[in-house]
């Protein structure tokens, strides 16, 4: 018998095994990209005794959240259990009423102008505390309902400001920080994102968790 | 029979698919070095809560990691049911906080020091009170950048 040479290895079968590894990588891969609430700490104060600001009671809106991670509402001298599906309606509700008069005229506000709340967006204060026993996903849920709170009432005035850059605040503020987007672009963007920023400025106060 | 014979030596020879493998194996090796598996080894349970409102983190600025939680089923026995903070490898109380944020300032470039932003990673079920002393710890030592990290979805299903 004459001498055969060894027979070839297939490879077809490699380009599939290849492929299964492939996608095995791709489905259990998340790139994993870190997103959020951002938010600003105030800075520690030791001992300093400021005096109190006075702030009307009808421009706070006082929520208060206990250990049954049950939210209370105190505006206007009235306190009531408030669900979570309703608190980012009342909250813009209570932003947007514009309720001050004469050099406390609220221009912007749409709201219900009622002199039981805020007098305009500069002086709406939301106040948030908690218990130490409060779900740090109550916490969480109305963090991010008063944000989105805020952002409707920015997208709205970023809209009605700028009409020719056909976006919102939120998309805005994405595409500022994108570092792929043009620089000018981004650099446009800063200012007139800054500008809503003092139009409608984030006054948000949390008090340290009760004791208890 | 001859009529078919004719058009076999007269077509095209097939594409060579032997370079395949190796195109998939470069798709392949690009995945698994670019895939991250996990930056910490996470001996407390943390599963985060969702939220809409929220923005990217810059990866280009630094960024430090505090996770909390309840320890998971097999630290129990030593760390117990109560919620717990994880700074790096290591399950550490409130007090190590500011320490942990002075290592992580020391790795940085001085320039880059006020743009670290503090990660906060909390189990959805943690209570709030050990995150309260996490951030007067962090407000005692100036870190005032924070991110509540949070998956991207429905808050009303949380």
């Amino acid at each position: 018998m004459a001498k055969r040479s060894a027979p070839e290895v297939n490879a077809g079968s490699m380009a599939d095994i290849a492929f299964l590894l492939l996608i095995f990588f791709l489905v259990t891969t998340d790139i994993a990209v870190d997103s959020g609430l951002s938010r600003k700490l105030p800075p520690w104060e030791p001992d300093i005794n400021t005096p109190p600001v006075i702030i009307k009671e009808k421009n706070i809106f006082a929520l208060t959240l206990n250990s049954n991670n049950e939210i209370l509402l105190t505006s206007g001298g009235d306190s009531e259990l408030l669900a979570i599906k309703d608190l980012q309606e009342r909250t813009t509700a209570f932003l947007d009423n514009g309720g001050g008069k004469d050099e406390d005229a609220c221009k912007r506000c749409k709201g219900a102008k009622s002199p039981e709340s805020s007098d305009n967006l500069q002086k709406a204060v939301i106040s948030l505390a908690n218990d130490r026993l409060t779900d740090y996903k109550t916490y969480i849920t109305v963090q991010n309902e008063i944000l989105a709170a805020y952002n409707v009432i920015r997208n709205r005035e970023f809209i009605k400001d700028y009409p020719n850059l056909k976006m919102n605040f939120v998309e805005a503020t994405a595409m500022y920080q994108d570092k792929g987007a043009d620089k000018k672009v981004r650099e446009s963007l800063k200012e007139k994102l800054e500008a809503i920023k003092l139009v409608v400025p984030q006054k948000f106060s949390e008090a340290e968790a009760q004791r208890n | 029979m001859s009529k078919f014979k004719k058009k076999k030596d007269g077509g095209l020879p097939p594409i060579s698919t032997a370079s395949l493998p190796d195109i998939v194996f470069m798709l392949l090796f690009f995945f698994m070095v670019a895939t991250v598996i996990k930056e910490d080894n996470l001996k407390i349970q943390n599963k985060l809560p969702k939220a809409n409102q929220i923005e990217k983190l810059d990866k280009q600025k630094p960024i430090s990691y505090i996770y909390i939680g309840k320890p998971s089923e097999n630290y129990v026995d030593t760390y117990g049911t109560e919620d717990r903070i994880q700074l790096n490898d290591k399950l550490q109380s409130v007090k190590e906080v500011q320490s942990f944020i002075a290592a992580e300032r020391a790795k940085l470039a001085e320039e880059l020091v006020p743009t670290l932003t503090v990660s906060l990673k909390v189990d959805k079920d943690a209570k709030m009170g050990v995150l309260t002393d996490v951030k007067q710890e962090l407000r005692k030592t100036n870190a005032l950048k924070i991110n509540y990290t949070t998956k991207k979805g429905d808050v009303l299903t949380n």
